[in-house]
């Protein structure tokens, strides 16, 4: 049985090239070329990666201004079905909170339709992918939120999604942990957040391109999506940024050169260095 | 690298891709584009594939475009392109490290529609071309680097490229690939080995500077430009020249210098390009200007001499790739829109005979002969090798000029007649009249 899913994508700045205004600490983003979330195309391989081993559907969507078009006719390239632009001032502005409301309008939506065109498992949309972050806002909120919103199981931090049993409706994968892997279960539908563990995207074949290129990237406006308007955009949006600055340079460590001396007399001043700074060090076994 | 590569995409998603094209269009800049749009538009069904991620993301120029030849391919292009200013000021500038003489041409017509000319941003130019193309049923393919040519029985039969199922077969390709014209050595119809001597190597940045001061500074009315060629010692006497070009609220500052003198003087471009920057009246136009970006090209020069054989087998060279720039007024971007255009218009005549070989795509040199494009080229075929040897004129005359004016100009207490017997005397002793007439015989003979 075939799994219907949708990727979210974030259109964001290429932070390679962004920089921060000293004075105003906000980010300096006119000029800057835009590009997918990175966290967001490991999620597209992963729904990738499932339908070639169970066949299905993908749908990509994001929301953004119109240019955000571009970064979605990539992810037709690579190989999604279909790409949905959410795009409208009224969603202009949005935190978190108002980004989810509209985004899961949006799943709705395309899970109405795939109950009408038969497309997926017949139960709507299966997995709602997302990557572990923006790197713009760094929130990871929105993939949670969704769940939340759309009344899914969640997996967060995903590094590894290693089955999908379409008969039980569950998914098997790893969670990554700062200190260690979990491995979980979850009951579709489900809301997924990968890492930077999964694979990366692969390189779009030719012929891939080639049907990309004149596939219609559809917009849908706020009157497309059953929803209030107040809970949009920057009306929706209860999230005030009080205060920006940019964290303060790491200071460099400071490094020992001893042109001409052993290890052990270098090992030695860089003991005497740290007894110096107050720095207790007990020695093994000692 | 990664376990996400090469892996075959999957079949579903390849169903309504053409397996193969009428015509395939190597390289999305003005040539490639202009081509990519002419063919679309007749209904013929074209890919053009461009390595960049969007057409013009690898693109720089100076840079003007003309009116002219610009709408031939895209008529009335000015109400939609996306623009910087009309240029309705062309300076030439004879600078020394400290002084300029300054000839300026001004024209209240080149302020009017159809207008003469147009700085513009190629990021942003080629960019809206290549949605022409699009919007007239074109296949535009970015991010996908042409690697070679498929052949068969001698034929060029399409490409390869460096994806995964990357061939491509077409009727006939286009190469449109640019200065380093990698694939029409390929296809052998290269004449000149890549040589330092044959190009030109530009560097530039742009400066962001408010829409008033640059209208202040330049004497424009609002929305105006000027466009500023400069000659002289600033290029450290090196054969090349300098440019500023007025954009919306940028102006793009650079130099082009040959590349083998830069290899023979042991100097690098930007160098150069920083000793330009602190010229006293090039200082003035840029002050405060804060820098946006900067880039490196490579420019053809080797002119008509140079140029590969344009037509094979099923395949066509356009613009760049094919070395149409005209080194004495720097256009390269016109030579290249018309180039491509006249390509597709060669094979939509051949369509009708359903033939691409060699004899019948020799209808696309004929064309071209009977255009702009070569004749211009024939032209000033001897120019760059006369501008490489006679390196006075990019150093020793603007000084004299300059010293002369100044000797001139200056008023102190030697007598009017004391002072052109001293400046004839100057001249004199800086170049001897036998050379000074040849030197002008030779301008004359290469440049006219
Ligand atoms: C500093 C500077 C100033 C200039 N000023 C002017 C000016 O004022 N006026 C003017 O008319 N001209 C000017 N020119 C010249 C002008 O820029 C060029 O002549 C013009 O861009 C040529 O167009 P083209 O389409 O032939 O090549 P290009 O514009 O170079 O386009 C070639 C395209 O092919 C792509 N490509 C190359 N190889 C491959 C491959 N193997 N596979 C896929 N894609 C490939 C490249 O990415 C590129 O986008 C200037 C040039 C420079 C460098």
């Amino acid at each position: 049985m075939p799994i219907n899913s949708v990727v979210c994508i974030k259109q964001v700045p290429d932070t390679s090239q962004v920089r921060i205004d000293p004075e105003t600490g906000s980010l300096v983003r006119q000029g800057i070329p835009s590009v997918a979330n990175p966290y967001d195309l490991y999620a597209l391989e992963t729904a990738l990666s499932i339908r070639d081993r169970h066949g299905g559907f993908i749908t990509a969507l994001s929301m953004g201004p119109p240019q955000a078009e571009e970064v979605l006719r990539k992810t037709l390239g690579y190989g999604a079905d279909r790409a949905v632009l959410l795009s409208d001032r009224a969603f202009a502005g949005a935190d978190t909170l108002a980004t989810t409301y509209a985004l899961a309008a949006a799943v709705e939506k395309i899970a109405a339709g795939s109950l009408v065109a038969n497309i997926g498992s017949g139960k709507g949309v299966d997995i709602v992918f997302c990557g572990k972050q923006s790197i713009d806002g760094d929130t990871g909120q929105v993939g949670p939120g969704l769940a939340r919103r759309l009344s899914f199981s969640q997996l967060t931090y995903v590094c590894s999604l290693l089955e999908v049993d379409l008969k039980a409706m569950r998914v098997k994968a790893w969670r990554q942990r700062e200190d260690g892997r979990e491995l979980l279960q979850a009951q579709m539908p489900v809301a997924v957040t990968v890492t930077e563990q999964c694979s990366s995207i692969r390189y779009a074949s030719l012929p891939g391109l080639i049907a990309a290129a004149k596939k219609p990237v559809e917009v849908w406006s706020a009157a497309d999506l059953n929803v209030e308007r107040g809970r949009l955009g920057l009306k929706g949006s209860p999230t005030r940024v009080s205060k920006i600055f940019a964290p303060p340079a790491r200071q460099r460590g400071e490094a020992l050169s001893g042109p001409g001396k052993s290890a052990g007399e270098m090992a030695a001043s860089l003991f005497d260095r740290l007894a110096d700074r107050g720095l207790k060090i007990g020695r093994r076994g000692g | 690298m990664n376990s996400g590569k090469n892996k075959p995409a999957p079949a579903g998603a390849a169903e309504s891709a053409p397996a193969r094209f009428d015509v395939i269009v190597v390289g999305g800049g003005p040539a490639g584009l202009a081509a990519t749009f002419t063919l679309a538009r007749a209904g013929v069904s074209v890919a053009c594939l461009e390595r960049g991620s969007w057409s013009g993301s690898k693109n720089m120029m100076g840079g003007v475009i003309y009116s002219h030849p610009t709408s031939r391919v895209f008529p009335q292009f000015w109400r939609e392109a996306p623009l910087e200013r009309h240029v309705t000021r062309r300076d030439m500038w004879f600078a020394t490290t400290d002084s300029a003489i300054k000839a300026s041409f001004e024209s209240a017509d080149f302020g009017v529609e159809p207008y003469n000319s147009f700085t513009v941003y190629r990021a942003r130019f080629d960019k809206w071309l290549a949605a022409q193309a699009t919007a007239a049923g074109a296949w535009m393919i970015t991010e996908t680097l042409v690697e070679d040519l498929l052949r068969e029985d001698g034929r060029v039969a399409g490409i390869r490229s460096g994806r995964p199922q990357g061939d491509l077969e077409a009727d006939v390709v286009i190469i449109a690939e640019g200065v380093n014209s990698f694939l029409t050595e390929r296809a052998g119809l290269a004449s000149c080995p890549p040589q330092a001597a044959n190009v030109a190597l530009a560097v530039k940045e742009v400066l962001a500077l408010p829409k008033e001061k640059i209208e202040d500074r330049f004497d424009l009315e609002p929305g105006a430009g000027a466009a500023i060629e400069i000659i002289g010692e600033i290029t450290g006497g090196l054969p090349g020249t300098g440019f500023i070009y007025t954009n919306r609220d940028t102006i793009s500052i650079g130099v082009g210098v040959l590349l083998n003198s830069l290899v023979d003087n042991v100097t690098e471009a930007y160098t150069i390009l920083d000793k330009f920057k602190q010229q006293p009246q090039l200082r003035r136009l840029i002050q405060g200007a804060s820098p946006r970006e900067y880039s490196a090209h490579l420019i053809p020069e080797g002119g008509y001499r140079c140029m590969p054989q344009l037509y094979g087998d099923g395949v066509l060279v356009a613009g760049d790739a094919a070395g149409m720039v005209n080194p004495i007024n720097s256009e390269g971007a016109n030579l290249a829109l018309l180039s491509g255009q006249m390509a597709a218009e060669t094979v939509l005549a051949c369509r009708q005979q359903g033939r691409f070989d060699r004899a019948a795509l020799a209808l696309y040199q004929r064309r071209l002969e009977r255009s702009v494009v070569i004749q211009d080229l024939k032209k000033y075929e001897n120019a760059t090798p006369f501008l490489a040897s006679h390196p006075q004129l990019f150093g020793l005359y603007p000084e004299l000029m300059a010293a002369l004016a100044r000797e001139f100009l200056t008023v102190d207490n030697l007598s009017k007649a004391n002072k052109e017997k001293l400046l004839l005397k100057l001249f004199r002793s800086q170049v001897p009249a036998r050379r000074l007439l040849k030197d002008l015989y030779d301008a004359w003979r290469s440049l006219t």
